[in-house]
């Protein structure tokens, strides 16, 4: 029987077309109306809720001076933990079941009815309302004076400005947003930097670095540099050796790796996250934040996941005490793409 | 007497239990430790034992002479430490062609983990089974070893160890289970996707520091039940099960009707 | 009748005294007299706002504990050899970090603070986001309530905010890689993203301005904004006076409850220390963002599980879930749509979609009249369906930022799971939209079912004629009332496009939207039973006459409670 899309219901001759609202049902007294027992027994109970929750306080407070904070252990700050906490919740839990069980079981449960009253002020009103504002309107005589009316306005509008502009000018410090494109690679005074292992900033001689290995580096000597979270932001690196034959290399690049040594930007060109879940077996780089996957075999190109574009590769040699060094800075920005990046 | 009383109603008696038990294990596993220090030396007869047991448990993929085969890789060379790691944690023998080898209750003793180590071991030159002393946590530093691992290893692991995902149905397994001995050597080892943490990148003392990070995680959180260490999201949906869950109870006491 | 009884004595003078202090310089009893006895219907989900209410006092108090002891500040320190925990010593770190430590591990009831803090913070969004749910579904919102659905509305956007910069003040790595996130996606807003990112972090990041400007926003702006929000909406709920579910006696012009003083002070007065209780022994006994796990924030570092609290963690599964191919490079400027379009676009449309709904529905019902009965939700089938629907695709976003995590626990691939979540996030809304909304016209149906014929009561009972019948229990007129009284809208008709003079009429094309607005609301329905309707269907011999037969009519009851 299809209800749907019917219209109006015929009329039926005497019977009103809706049902009528039947007004509040009869109200059914509770144990506790009717039976005193009932009632003292609640009274009763509610006491003792009170009461618990007075008694964990002062368990709590006995809890706090009972469980000094003291090294080595840290059994007594699981202890104080608990017992503070388990003082303050049980005492409070307590109040308010207490505070609950008394209303439902004692006080009045009958309902009652109240009145409410349209929010649209009645006509008399509103018209009083327009009727002054329009007085007060021309007695200010603004109507006829728009230029004055602009002159407001426009003073209104400016004034945060001495506010606003210094403000927001300070935010952005230098705003010399071309940092973005270097990092601490670059070589300092015409000297390549060398490969340190992080966080211990051990310099990194190929025969370290075994096949199925990673590292993870920074330029030697960062930590001692100014701006180091920042430049560190930028400059991690994760230098993985893979069997030569499974790498492979465009020409271009051919020398930016040693001996199955390749060096890629940690920094991950989606949102900026450290990418260094190394799968030795697939060679790929996981990034734990959303999952994009690159192929270290395959120039850190994207096989998976939110990010666009490959990670950077930083070519590395070899300095003439035979360790590991960066040829230069990275030749595109790490990390996250901007509006700017390809400019 | 009293002390020993009053401190068995502690709170932390479970604590102090675990250590007890974790001490036990140790003391059991000292038991076998001769034959691991001396895995690279060991004796013809434990060679030629691990040679049977090899042809019998392994060789249908790893080849009659450890060779590889098109199922399984060569293990000439890959060392005792390789080899004990893979059969103690029960992931060698494979049961089945998985995405990766799972840790399951180990099919062979301790004893014959031991001599098919030494058997692969005489085979060729490889990492060996660490000594006991390379990974007592108790000599170790576990600040610096919480550095080094959440630098190397936290990516994969998880800050705590509690483990974590990789791609296509592969993972990190979790570390609470794993003995100090089977974590020095996945370490030194890399097993399946894990890579290879050699004694350049990571030496001998950092990696017994990251043993002692890990057993002083094992400790109960200070701040109470630890909701599987997986962060965020547990703690998301505890908030809804336990917090939220218990409010809309008490509303719903609140506004029923008492009878 | 214990508290009517103890009003007839006298009171005590102190207290008329300082009755009459207060009301000859403020006017109190006016107060009392217009608000004391301000009736507040009983439901159990009028409560769950009261929850977020209370939570956010119980951040207030916890909060104001923690000021004492955190330090604002990135400065490097390295911590002390002989404090707890042994995994921190002698570490690198800012003070931010070490002072949360030293908190957490050496003030007494520190740790304890910091997890209530966190615990509330989460169930403050959560109890806000069911509340807000409630509101949606019984349409709440509808006039003249509008404008507090917006206020609460910008209050979610609030403790959004709140949340996330008191997420990021601990300085620890996990923290630390949500605020490389949120510098990622500032980046990727076109032309400004750059210079947007040098604002937030005064510099590049991380900068040592984030930490101390998190600190004002969290602790003194966005609360003050909170506070001030929280007073309006209260405000308006005393103005309007509380919404009440469909029920005899209530109407559009009424309100039926108890009286504010004191059912209902005893009520949520109590319920505000079971909230403070439970988020309490939530803080004594679950441990909560232990960031001595995660160590000092380093760019180099991160874990796996690195997840943002709940309430972000929609837009964690947003940006695991956009594929990578999206970002374009247009005339040598890049476009990064696959970070845009999950962290920008698809928040904007939902919080849009979300703020601008009670308008929607306004336009298409055309209604201008007050309600404060509210709807159950099947009777308003399209707008539970929209909610529903876009519930759904929440918790497909949801599922996607704990994706590494379903991998794990359920040994699933990551990738599959991207995958099919990609293809759920644009099939499961459409599904569980007509899922929902036929629901709710089959529970309107057995609605008129029920309200024709009676509960079914399970007794059977045969006729000498043979005939099978089972007895139904009519319904009594209070009970019917639920059924039948609510009101029910049908899609607009428009007026022509051009009048009999054949001009066309101004507002047409308006119109003409309206009515196709109209129709997708309300083109599917079901009608409540009309008492024309009633009695016709108790006319034809129905069977729920039957109890009144006689006695003496031969027929034998069978049991039938498996029927």
């Amino acid at each position: 029987m299809s209800i749907e899309h019917r219209e109006h219901v015929g009329e039926v001759t005497t019977t009103p077309e809706r049902f009528e609202n039947p007004g509040i049902s009869p109200h059914r007294p509770r144990l506790s109306d009717e039976d005193p027992r009932a009632a003292k027994r609640a009274e009763r109970q509610t006491i003792l809720i009170f009461t618990l929750s007075i008694l964990a306080t002062v368990g709590g407070i006995v809890g706090y001076f009972a469980f000094p904070i003291q090294a080595p252990s840290l059994g007594n700050v699981r202890m104080s933990t608990l017992t503070l906490g388990l003082g303050l919740g049980i005492g409070m839990l307590g109040i308010g079941v207490a505070a609950v069980h008394w209303a439902k079981s004692l006080m009045s449960d009958v309902e009652r009815v109240e009145e409410r009253h349209v929010q649209r002020s009645d006509d008399a009103t509103r018209a009083a309302a327009v009727e002054i504002l329009s007085t007060g309107a021309a007695e200010s005589n603004i109507a006829r004076r728009p230029l004055l009316k602009g002159a407001l306005g426009t003073a209104l509008a400016l004034a945060p400005l001495s506010f606003l502009v210094p403000l927001i000018g300070n935010l952005g410090a230098d705003w010399n947003v071309s940092k973005f494109r270097h990092t601490a690679w670059a070589p300092v005074n015409g000297k390549l930097r060398r490969l340190a292992t992080d966080p211990s900033d051990r310099p990194i001689k190929p025969s370290d670095v075994t096949i199925g290995s990673v590292v993870h580096v920074m330029p030697q000597g960062l930590p001692d540099e100014p701006g180091y979270l920042e430049e560190k932001a930028k400059a991690v690196v994760l230098l993985i050796r893979l069997d030569p034959r499974d790498l492979n290399e465009p020409e271009d690049r051919k020398d930016w790796s040693y001996e199955g040594i390749v060096a890629y930007s940690k920094i991950c060109t989606h949102v900026g996250c450290p990418v260094a879940l190394y799968e030795r077996q697939t060679h790929h780089l996981l990034c734990p934040c959303h999952q994009s996957t690159f192929d270290v075999a395959n120039q850190a190109k994207v096989v998976f996941g939110p990010a666009k574009r490959a990670l950077p590769q930083l070519p590395i040699a070899l300095d003439e005490e035979g360790y590991l060094v960066a040829q230069s800075d990275f030749l595109e920005p790490v990390g996250p793409s901007f509006w700017e990046r390809e400019r | 007497m009293k002390a020993l009383a009053a401190s068995r109603r502690h709170r932390f008696a479970p604590v102090i239990l675990m250590a007890l038990a974790l001490l036990f294990t140790g003391a059991i596993y000292a038991a076998l430790a001769p034959n691991a220090a001396q895995a690279d030396t060991a004796s013809a007869t434990d060679i030629a034992e691990g040679e049977r047991l090899f042809i019998t448990n392994c060789s249908t993929c790893h080849g009659m002479s450890a060779q590889g085969t098109a199922d399984g890789p060569a293990l000439i060379g890959v060392g005792a430490a390789a080899v004990h790691f893979q059969v103690v944690t029960g992931r060698m023998p494979m049961a089945a062609n998985a995405p990766q080898a799972e840790a399951k209750p180990p099919q062979l003793t301790g004893e014959q983990a031991q001599q098919i180590a030494a058997y692969i071991a005489s085979l060729g030159a490889g990492p060996s089974i660490p000594s006991d002393q390379q990974v007592d946590p108790t000599l170790g530093d576990a600040a610096n070893g919480m550095q080094v691992f959440r630098t190397n290893c936290a990516m994969c692991h998880n800050a705590v160890g509690a483990g974590g995902a990789l791609s296509e149905g592969k993972y990190a397994p979790a570390l609470d289970g794993a003995t100090a001995t089977v974590i020095y050597e996945a370490m030194l080892t890399g097993p399946q996707s894990m890579p290879v943490f050699n004694d350049a990148t990571l030496t001998p003392d950092e990696k017994r520091d990251v043993i002692a990070y890990l057993m002083e995680q094992r400790q109960p959180n200070p701040g109470g039940l630890d909701l599987g260490s997986f962060g965020s999201v547990s703690e998301g949906i505890w908030v809804f099960v336990v917090g939220i869950g218990l409010l809309i109870g008490a509303a719903v006491w609140i506004g029923a009707r008492s009878s | 009748m214990s508290a009517e009884t103890s009003f007839s004595k006298a009171p005590p003078a102190a207290a008329v005294a300082a009755a009459d202090f207060l009301d000859t310089r403020l006017g109190v009893a006016k107060a009392v007299k217009g608000l004391a006895r301000k009736l507040f219907p009983d439901h159990w989900s009028f409560l769950l706002g009261e929850i977020a209410l209370y939570s956010f006092i119980v951040i207030l108090i916890s909060g104001t504990f923690l000021t004492m002891f955190f330090v604002p500040s990135v400065a490097e320190v390295r911590y002390p050899m002989d404090a707890l925990p042994v995994t921190m010593r002698g570490q690198q770190m800012s003070e931010a970090f070490a002072s949360t430590l030293n908190m957490s591990f050496h003030v007494r009831g520190g740790l304890l603070m910091r997890q209530i803090h966190h615990w509330a913070a989460l169930v403050f969004i959560g109890a806000i986001v069911v509340h807000m749910m409630r509101v949606f579904f019984t349409g709440a919102f509808r006039k003249p309530r509008e404008l507090n659905y917006v206020i609460g509305f910008s209050m979610l956007i609030m403790g959004l905010l709140a949340g996330l910069t008191g997420y990021s003040l601990p300085d620890d790595v996990l923290s630390g890689n949500g605020l490389r996130i949120t510098d990622g996606v500032v980046k990727s807003i076109p032309i400004i993203g750059s210079y947007l990112s040098y604002m937030v972090f005064g510099g590049e990041f991380p900068g040592t301005d984030t930490i101390p400007r998190m600190y004002t926003l969290h602790i003194l702006l966005i609360p003050g904004l909170i506070l001030a929000m929280v007073g309006a909406h209260l405000f308006l709920v005393f103005w309007h006076k509380h919404t009440q579910y469909p029920g005899p006696g209530r109407t559009h012009k009424n309100v039926v409850g108890y009286p504010l003083f004191p059912v209902y002070t005893a009520k949520a007065g109590g319920f505000f220390f079971i909230v403070f209780g439970v988020l309490a022994l939530m803080g004594a006994t679950m441990s909560i963002n232990s960031v001595w796990n995660y160590g000092p924030f380093d760019p180099s570092l991160v874990s796996a599980g690195a997840q943002p609290d709940w309430y972000m963690l929609f837009l964690e599964g947003s940006l695991r879930l956009m594929p990578g191919a999206a970002e374009v490079v247009i005339g040598g400027y890049t476009l990064s749509l696959n970070v845009l379009i999950p962290a920008v676009v698809v928040p904007g449309v939902l919080f849009t979609l979300l703020g601008a709904y009670p308008f929607v529905e306004a336009f298409a019902t055309k209604d201008t009249g007050e309600h404060h009965v509210l709807d159950r939700p099947r009777n308003v089938p399209t707008r539970t369906a929209i909610g529903v629907a876009i519930l759904s695709a929440f918790f497909v976003l949801l599922g996607g930022g704990a994706n590494d995590l379903l991998a794990t626990q359920f040994q699933l691939s990551i990738n599959a799971i991207t995958l099919v979540f990609r293809v759920l996030f644009f099939v499961l809304p459409f599904v569980a939209f007509i899922v929902t909304k036929r629901i709710c016209l089959g529970l309107q149906r057995k609605d008129r079912e029920v309200s024709l014929h009676g509960h079914e009561t399970g007794r059977v009972v045969r006729f000498a004629s043979g005939e099978y019948i089972e007895v139904h229990q009519p319904l009594d007129e209070y009970e019917r009332w639920i059924r039948v009284g609510h009101d029910v809208y049908r899609p607009l008709e428009i007026e022509p496009a051009e009048d009999l003079n054949g001009v066309r009429r101004p507002g047409h094309g308006k119109d003409k939207i309206r009515a196709r607005v109209s129709q997708f609301f309300y083109q599917d329905r079901v009608e409540p039973v009309t008492p024309a309707e009633l009695a016709a269907a108790s006319a034809h011999g129905e069977h729920d006459a039957l109890p009144a037969l006689p006695a003496d009519r031969p027929s034998e009851e069978l049991d039938a409670r498996v029927h």
